[in-house]
């Protein structure tokens, strides 16, 4: 037999499936037995099969490089999948609710009164020198008061079994069609364990954003003109941009499609001339959305979409400015912020963190830096961080300099030790550390995917997920237990 | 929903280059086959394969010589040919990954597939015993794909941007075609040594895939005249250059705005038809050729006009 569930080690460590050697939880159980009944040779044939499904779809990802530029490459995917009980799962969803429901009031609230600044909850100090903050949007509030109609955050578990909120991506926030396509390479691979199990379905995030975005349109027609506005096909992100717009029947439009005219509207160009434009998802950032406002020489954008959109003319999903409320120096206040517009108790936790602008706790970061993780404010997918534990006395150095020149653009967190889920390597399973991004959709109603994608860092001992930098993927299994005959 | 005019575009460039490599690939093979049928002395060889395709200059930038190697990498793998089989399905696959979301997923997947299978299987393009399953897999590939699209792609706007693409890269083939292997076959053959003749005019039949259609139609015993007239002029055989254009020409009828496209189409066909090309001789027929495919570039470019 390929896989010992007894000689599987998770000493010091939270598994997402094995409580403790030899024994798999409860909702694991079922799982763990098929997996120890697979010889080698049927391993190789589901790893084979989950490989070609992959390669055949067509599902991969843009990777840059210095040497090679931009290549593309085949999903690094795993297909031992990570479960959790959908009784902890509720609690998480609504955590994940109520957060990004105070995070929404958050914005509109900045780009308005400023209440909670006036409040002196949040420093006006913070406000003032955050990168993300854009003037051009203040005085205006799209509806519903939702600026972030997609989030993405990133949960992590640690070695005490705690669940975490890493950090929440406001701006446009990418992995979902990963969460789908896992799916459908699984159901091809272990069409078994889908008869075994009450799986929550995530095949409806789709029509969900479609229903979410067409609920946006300012014009009140019955099929609006929803379309999902991608830099192109070199970006890394590029795959999932093509394929949700598929799956939504929207249309995919690079920057040059879509033009600005005189009545401030947007259209698109067809082989029938000009045609109104009522939605758009966009999925490039907001320095690159229009021309007109921000970067001149950006040839990503359409200039004239935000005169378009704060006219009424157009609705953007994320709203431009929404990536205020996501920096890492903003998390540090989520709980406050919770507290503060809905008067309750955050349900999921954050990480301890380490606010570098205030000088006592910086001191303690810069003192116990080879123990801390130190993230950049504005960066997102794990670039510019310190992993203190893994790095050297003079990658230490270096980030002590950048902390005291730039204070307010840092913050640091404890290493967590975080979960594990059993990993093929070769022919074996090992323990991997992993997060989870589930997606959060915000129009009239909120909705939480029944899990998300989860990453995984298929180095032994990384906690590094992204994709960009060595991480692969399982696909998440939300399992009903009090629903089995 | 009317179409994206840069989505029209990378549909109908998408199906002119899995028509490129498709027909790269018959003509590569039939070159193989006729290499083993003529005598040694015909100095055939594989220099008009680069001929047909235009590619003489950029061909001896990087080889020395005409060899059947060097063609065999120029045509099928290498990345300095524009027109390698291997680039047209890198550019096939590029343009329907811009236009994933139109083209069914089968048929992303199909072009996907074959543009991995040549990429990942270059070896067997050397040896001749290998290079017909390779070539044949190619041919069926991309038959697949056209297969695919006509059997689950919604004929919408974008279905004839791709049947246009398709046929008039089918058309512009097809003249390259007759015009390369109708002068360089002729002048080195005796004109009583029957048996060549026969052969080489069978070679321009197979190369455009037509000998056994051709033979089921006309019983006699073949010649120049009766091969141009079914090549240019058979309205019912897929590839002849008659009946792509009338497929352009069904295919615009299907489109708005397409008036002036047609136009210049029609005015293309009926020249063809008021011709008598086989009766031409060698070098009027080069220039009725020229004429002809001076007509598909303006047919594309009046398209682009129209569209992109």
């Amino acid at each position: 037999m390929a896989i010992r569930w007894g000689s599987y080690k998770v000493k010091n460590l939270h598994d997402e499936l094995i409580r403790a050697a030899g024994k798999p939880r409860d909702y694991a159980s079922d799982l763990c037995e098929y997996l120890r009944d697979l010889s080698d040779k049927d391993i190789n044939e589901l790893k084979a099969a989950a490989d070609s499904a992959i390669h055949v779809m067509g599902i991969t990802f843009r990777v840059y490089s210095e040497e090679e530029g931009s290549i593309d490459r085949a999903w690094p995917f795993d297909i031992i999948p990570r479960l959790i009980d959908k009784k902890e799962w509720d609690e998480i969803e609504s955590g994940l609710k109520q957060r990004v429901k105070a995070l929404n009031m958050f914005i509109d609230d900045l780009y308005n009164d400023q209440n909670i600044v006036k409040d002196g909850i949040f420093p006006a100090s913070l406000l003032k020198k955050s990168k993300n903050f854009l003037p051009q949007c203040k005085g205006f509030s799209p509806p519903h008061g939702v600026w972030a109609h997609i989030c993405g955050s990133d949960l992590v578990r640690d070695n005490k079994g705690t669940v975490y909120v890493l950090e929440d991506n406001l701006r446009v926030p990418s992995g979902v069609s990963y969460m789908l396509e896992n799916r459908h390479v699984m159901k091809r691979v272990f069409p078994e364990m889908f008869a075994k199990y009450n799986i929550l379905p995530v095949d409806d995030y789709p029509s969900q954003l479609y229903d979410m975005l067409a609920e946006m349109s300012p014009r009140k027609i019955e099929e609006p003109e929803i379309v999902v506005l991608t830099p192109g096909i070199y970006n890394s992100a590029y795959f999932e941009h093509a394929y949700l717009a598929q799956q939504m029947g929207a249309e995919l439009v690079i920057g040059s499609d879509l033009v600005v005219d005189e009545d401030d509207c947007v259209y698109m160009r067809t082989i029938n001339g000009l045609s109104r434009v009522d939605v758009i998802y966009r999925r490039i950032d907001d320095w690159f959305i229009d021309p007109e406002v921000f970067h001149p020489d950006s040839v990503l954008g359409v200039p004239g979409i935000i005169r378009a959109w704060k006219a009424g003319n157009v609705a953007l999903a994320n709203a431009p400015g929404s990536g205020v409320a996501d920096d890492k120096v903003v998390y540090a206040y989520v709980p406050q912020i919770i507290e503060y517009y809905l008067g309750e108790k955050a349900i999921l936790a954050n990480v301890p963190t380490y606010k570098c602008n205030n000088k006592q706790e910086r001191e303690y970061v810069l003192e116990n830096i080879h123990e801390m993780v130190v993230k950049p404010a504005n960066e997102s997918g794990g670039y510019g961080m310190l992993i203190g534990p893994h790095a050297s006395e003079a990658e230490h150095e270096k980030f002590r300099k950048l902390i005291k020149a730039d204070p307010r653009n840092y913050v640091a967190q404890p290493m967590l030790i975080l979960s594990t889920a059993p990993t093929m390597v070769g022919t074996k399973a090992e323990p991997r550390h992993l997060d989870l991004r589930p997606f959060i959709l915000s129009g009239k109603d909120v909705n939480v995917t029944m899990g998300g994608l989860t990453r995984v860092a298929l180095e032994k001992g990384s906690t590094v997920v992204n994709s960009s930098q060595g991480g692969g993927s399982k696909d998440t299994w939300i399992v009903d237990m009090e629903d089995e005959e | 929903m009317s179409m994206l005019s840069r989505v029209a575009n990378n549909i109908y460039w998408m199906a002119r280059y899995v028509e490129r490599a498709e027909n790269t690939a018959r003509l590569i093979n039939v070159n193989s086959h006729l290499l083993l049928d003529l005598p040694t002395r015909v100095k055939l060889g594989w220099e008009p394969i680069v001929d047909i395709l235009s590619f003489r200059s950029i061909f001896y930038e990087h080889y020395e010589k005409a060899d059947e190697k060097s063609v065999i990498r120029f045509m099928l793998l290498d990345r300095n040919n524009p027109g390698s089989i291997l680039n047209s399905l890198a550019f096939a696959r590029e343009n329907a990954r811009t236009v994933k979301e139109i083209i069914p997923q089968e048929a992303w997947e199909q072009i996907n597939s074959v543009y991995l299978f040549v990429n990942e299987n270059k070896a067997d393009a050397f040896s001749r015993r290998s290079r017909y399953d390779f070539l044949r897999t190619i041919i069926r590939a991309n038959q697949a794909i056209t297969g695919l699209l006509a059997g689950t792609m919604t004929h919408d706007d974008g279905y004839s941007f791709l049947r246009i693409g398709r046929n008039l890269e089918r058309a512009d083939m097809s003249t390259r075609i007759i015009d390369v292997r109708s002068a360089s076959l002729l002048p080195d053959i005796d004109e009583d040594s029957q048996a060549f003749s026969n052969i080489q005019w069978m070679s321009v039949l197979k190369s455009m895939t037509a000998y056994q259609m051709y033979r089921r139609q006309v019983r006699v015993r073949i010649n120049r005249e009766d091969v141009l007239s079914f090549l240019m002029q058979e309205a019912r055989f897929p590839r002849s250059l008659l009946h792509t254009l009338e497929q352009v020409d069904f295919s615009l009828a299907q489109l708005p705005n397409s008036k002036e496209v047609i136009n210049k189409t029609r005015q293309v066909r009926n020249y063809l038809l008021n011709a008598n090309p086989a009766k031409l001789k060698q070098n009027k027929l080069h220039e009725f050729i020229d004429d002809i495919q001076v007509g598909l570039i303006e047919i594309d470019s009046r398209l682009h006009e129209a569209y992109f």
